[in-house]
């Protein structure tokens, strides 16, 4: 294995795991906060570094409907978006997932409408979570890189056949730089391999239909198949993560303890806030408190087991969701961690909603959190410091 | 939906993934002759084998032997009624009567 180190953005990132991946088609529409990762791809494009066909859109739902049809006629396909783009290829994000094209996406979060916000939060992201689509989440632009390369892989296996979103955070993984490994070209270009479609449209020879009608006789199948393919995509996440350990050298998992075992009091977040945790973990450590992190990469398919397994026997956890549900119960991450906690355990779980519109989530914040799970560690009630759920850092 | 025999549907781990259909013309299998409210009757002889319900009719529903009409496929025909509304009023060698289920 052969790696250089480079100071990148996120955004950077993604476009040198593209230009690495060298899809056949790329359609897309620039929206903040994924703009400068289309610029960059684009360059290298222009500098002959990437063989990719670049289609100019004009709207995400385009970009998307562009994506399907060069991946039904047995293309390599990428696009990526953030926010506003992803509600406006809603309706084909569906399609592609449910035509089972393996169709790959960096999702650069960001809040969406309204009131109008360019900022990071997970709300795009949670929006299309039963959708269909594989999700992963990076904490950083290494993580950004690593997981598009696991991507393709994962999404074109013959058992999985989903297309895949990669989500980070907007402008605070997007923008900011930080020092990576990039590997080596011809040792990415062996990992992904070559995409070789069962069906294609465009083969004169085998005739095939894409998009067909299905009545109630037949729709019901499709949709179960969907949902194990799903399920199926556990083993071949795992599976291409072990295979990509010999390229980086550390092998992702589904999620990742920071600290996690000995913990008593858990903090569980995706995205760049647990990198702002490790931060805080560390200091309340040395003052002896045995605080902890459980990181959520892959979200869809949901590691429920995993991560109600390395809960169970914690005295208090806190879930963190950059996005509200609006169903008057709790974030989107909260509701499914204690939901996979049910029957497993008694540990109070807690949930704090934070960092809409990409308000500060700082180390006074975190800290905020882990001081009420230790109140709440000592009585055992979820709802003894506070109510059950927390609009962290909102002005009451 | 289509009169087809529960019992020989494909279970969803043998239906093709995404609804792809890997097979040409094989909406040719698939009895779609269910929907009708009105079914065409053709008449052999009042017709003059001017072809022209052939022509019209949307879902290839009218059968052709060595270039004559010979009858109408009930398995695919909708019961639109462009066959009989084309038939020559002279002719009207295709009448829709009220499809008894």
């Amino acid at each position: 294995m052969s790696k250089k180190l480079l100071a990148l953005t996120g955004n950077d990132a993604a476009a040198y795991a593209m230009k690495q991946i060298d899809p056949d088609v790329v359609a897309a529409y620039p929206i903040t906060p994924q703009t400068s990762l289309m610029e960059k791809f684009a360059q290298f494009v222009a500098d002959g570094e990437s063989n990719t066909e670049i289609v100019l859109v004009e709207s995400e739902h385009s970009a998307m409907s562009a994506c399907v049809g060069a991946s039904c006629a047995g293309a390599r396909v990428m696009t990526a978006t953030s926010s506003q783009g992803l509600a406006l290829m809603w309706e084909v994000v569906y399609i592609a997932s449910s035509y089972r094209l393996p169709i790959v996406m960096p999702l650069v979060n960001r809040a969406l409408s309204g009131p109008i916000n360019i900022h990071c939060d997970h709300s795009d992201a949670m929006g299309i979570r039963d959708s269909g689509w594989i999700q992963l989440w990076a904490e950083n632009a290494q993580e950004v890189y690593d997981n598009l390369l696991q991507a393709i892989r994962i999404a074109e296996n013959p058992d999985v056949l989903l297309p895949v979103v990669v989500n980070y955070d907007g402008f605070i993984i997007s923008h900011a730089i930080e020092n990576m490994y990039i590997y080596d070209n011809d040792e990415v270009k062996k990992f992904v391999g070559e995409y070789k479609p069962k069906y294609t449209l465009l083969d004169p020879k085998k005739p095939t239909t894409f998009g067909s009608f299905d009545l109630p006789d037949y729709y019901f199948e499709h949709r179960r198949q969907m949902a194990g393919a799903m399920s199926g995509s556990k083993k071949v996440i795992a599976d291409v993560a072990k295979e990509f350990s010999k390229i980086c050298g550390r092998e992702y998992k589904f999620i990742e303890g920071y600290k996690l075992e000995d913990a008593e009091i858990v903090i569980v977040a995706l995205g760049s806030t647990v990198g702002t945790a490790r931060a805080v973990v560390d200091d309340l450590r040395e003052k002896g408190v045995k605080a902890g992190i459980l990181k959520i990469r892959v979200f869809r398919p949901f590691p429920e087991e995993e991560i109600a397994s390395a809960l169970k026997d914690k005295k208090a956890v806190a879930v963190l969701d950059r996005a509200d549900a609006l169903n008057a119960v709790g974030g989107p991450i909260f509701d499914e961690v204690r939901s996979g906690l049910y029957k497993k355990s008694n540990t109070p779980v807690v949930n704090y909603i934070y960092g809409l519109g990409g308000r500060d989530m700082g180390l006074a914040e975190i800290n905020k959190v882990y001081s009420d799970l230790a109140d709440i560690a000592k009585t055992g009630k979820a709802d003894s410091v506070r109510n059950l759920v927390t609009y962290l850092g909102v002005r009451d | 939906m289509a009169k087809t025999e529960k019992a020989k549907l494909p279970s969803w781990k043998e239906v093709v993934i995404g609804g792809i259909i890997p097979d040409a013309g094989s909406a040719a299998k698939y009895n779609s002759g269910t929907w009708r409210t009105f079914k065409p009757v053709w008449s052999q002889e009042k017709c003059i084998q001017c072809n022209t319900c052939w022509i019209h009719c949307p879902d290839s529903s009218i059968m052709i032997k060595d270039g004559k009409v010979c009858g109408i496929d009930y398995e695919h025909c909708k019961g639109c009624g462009i066959c009989a509304a084309m038939c020559p009023p002279k002719v009207g060698a295709v009448k829709m009567v009220k499809e008894e289920k």
